[in-house]
């Protein structure tokens, strides 16, 4: 079981429409990792449809890259559309 | 035997596999071999318990018209000795090593799965409506168990060797599964229960595919055990039911 891959898991919800991650477990093969996914995360009725990737498929940012990546937007206020006046009369924005 | 009796004893048969198959998946609770074949063996046995209840409670109602009182699915479950369970001798079986487990769950499944199809088209609209649930149930336990098998069977030497030795061991509790006796084969003729027998090749060959996917051989013909119909059982229902019942009986009554 020591050589038994990871797998980030995904499941779509009954009303949602896109898959959420949810967690991640062992599995040996993908079909197993389906399966696995519906005993540990779908019990309580969650989804109605499964995703598994290898956690090593997956590419992540790396933390070193913080500031590189993210800080430049620190300072861009003007991409947010908050300069513009609203009508009293639109409501739900 | 009358109807009535008949019908109480083929529910108990019907109940006590599931029941006592998910007693042993209990006792894994806690020692799978990786969490989340923990949570998925006891799902298993959750499922199984849940159909257990279903069928013992409508025995226990089937009881009440022809004894003096029935008894409810606790009673029946917690308070009958070895010789009135009528269980599979297959389900009984120890866990073992994981391999046992497994082909003990698979060649169950493969069974209880075309059992419960079957039974969806009983002419009891009871047992149809239990069977027609299970069905659904049975169908993702014969995959799970299934796959299991394969991936051990067609894994390492070891894992190999080890589930060949649980499919040769348990293989000779399997002939009871198609071997009806005269009580059921009154209510096939009604239309209430399966006729077992017609499941016999279904199952040899769902069990040869898998087999032959895990590059494991079929053993070849034995004597075959029988006895759970009657309530001749292995020494191991004793020591099952010790554990199981230990409350009821030392407590009779207790509620939580």
């Amino acid at each position: 079981m020591k050589e038994w891959p990871l797998w980030e898991i995904f499941i779509r919800s009954q009303h949602g429409l896109a898959h959420r991650h949810v967690g991640s477990l062992h599995a040996p093969d993908a079909g197993m990792a389906i399966k696995n996914a519906r005993d540990v995360y779908t019990r309580r009725n969650e989804g109605v449809s499964i995703w598994a990737v290898r956690s090593a498929d997956i590419v992540a940012s790396a933390p070193g890259d913080r500031e590189a990546l993210f800080e430049p937007a620190n300072s861009k206020v003007y991409r947010h559309p908050t300069f513009f006046p609203m009508p009293d009369e639109v409501k739900h924005l | 035997m009358k109807h009535d009796e008949a019908l109480f004893q083929y529910l108990l048969r019907l109940g006590d596999s599931p029941l006592i198959l998910a007693q042993r998946l209990g006792e894994r609770v806690g020692h799978g071999p990786v969490l989340e074949e923990d949570i998925a063996q006891t799902n298993v046995g959750l499922d199984l318990l849940g159909q257990a209840r279903l069928w013992l409670a409508y025995a226990g109602e089937v009881e009440a018209g022809f004894a003096a009182a029935g008894r409810d699915e606790d009673q029946l479950a917690f308070l009958r000795d070895a010789g009135e369970f009528r269980n599979l001798l297959l389900v009984e079986q120890p866990n073992g090593n994981f391999a046992d487990t497994t082909a003990r769950q698979f060649l169950f499944d493969a069974w209880h799965l075309r059992l419960l199809r079957a039974l969806a088209g009983s002419t009891d609209a009871r047992i149809a409506g239990i069977a027609a649930k299970g069905a659904k149930e049975a169908a993702y336990h014969a995959e799970r168990s299934g796959d299991w098998v394969i991936r051990l069977g067609d894994g390492t030497d070891e894992s190999r060797a080890k589930m060949q030795a649980a499919i040769d061991d348990l293989w000779m509790y399997t002939g009871e599964m198609f071997a009806p006796d005269a009580t059921e084969l009154a209510l096939v003729e009604a239309g209430i229960a399966a006729d077992v027998r017609a499941l016999a090749a279904p199952w040899r060959q769902h069990v040869d595919a898998v087999l032959a996917e895990a590059t494991l051989k079929a053993p070849g013909e034995t004597f075959m055990q029988q006895g759970g119909r009657r309530g001749v059982h292995t020494e191991h229902l004793g020591r099952l039911l010790a554990e199981m019942q230990v409350l009821q009986r030392a407590y009779p009554g207790a509620r939580w």
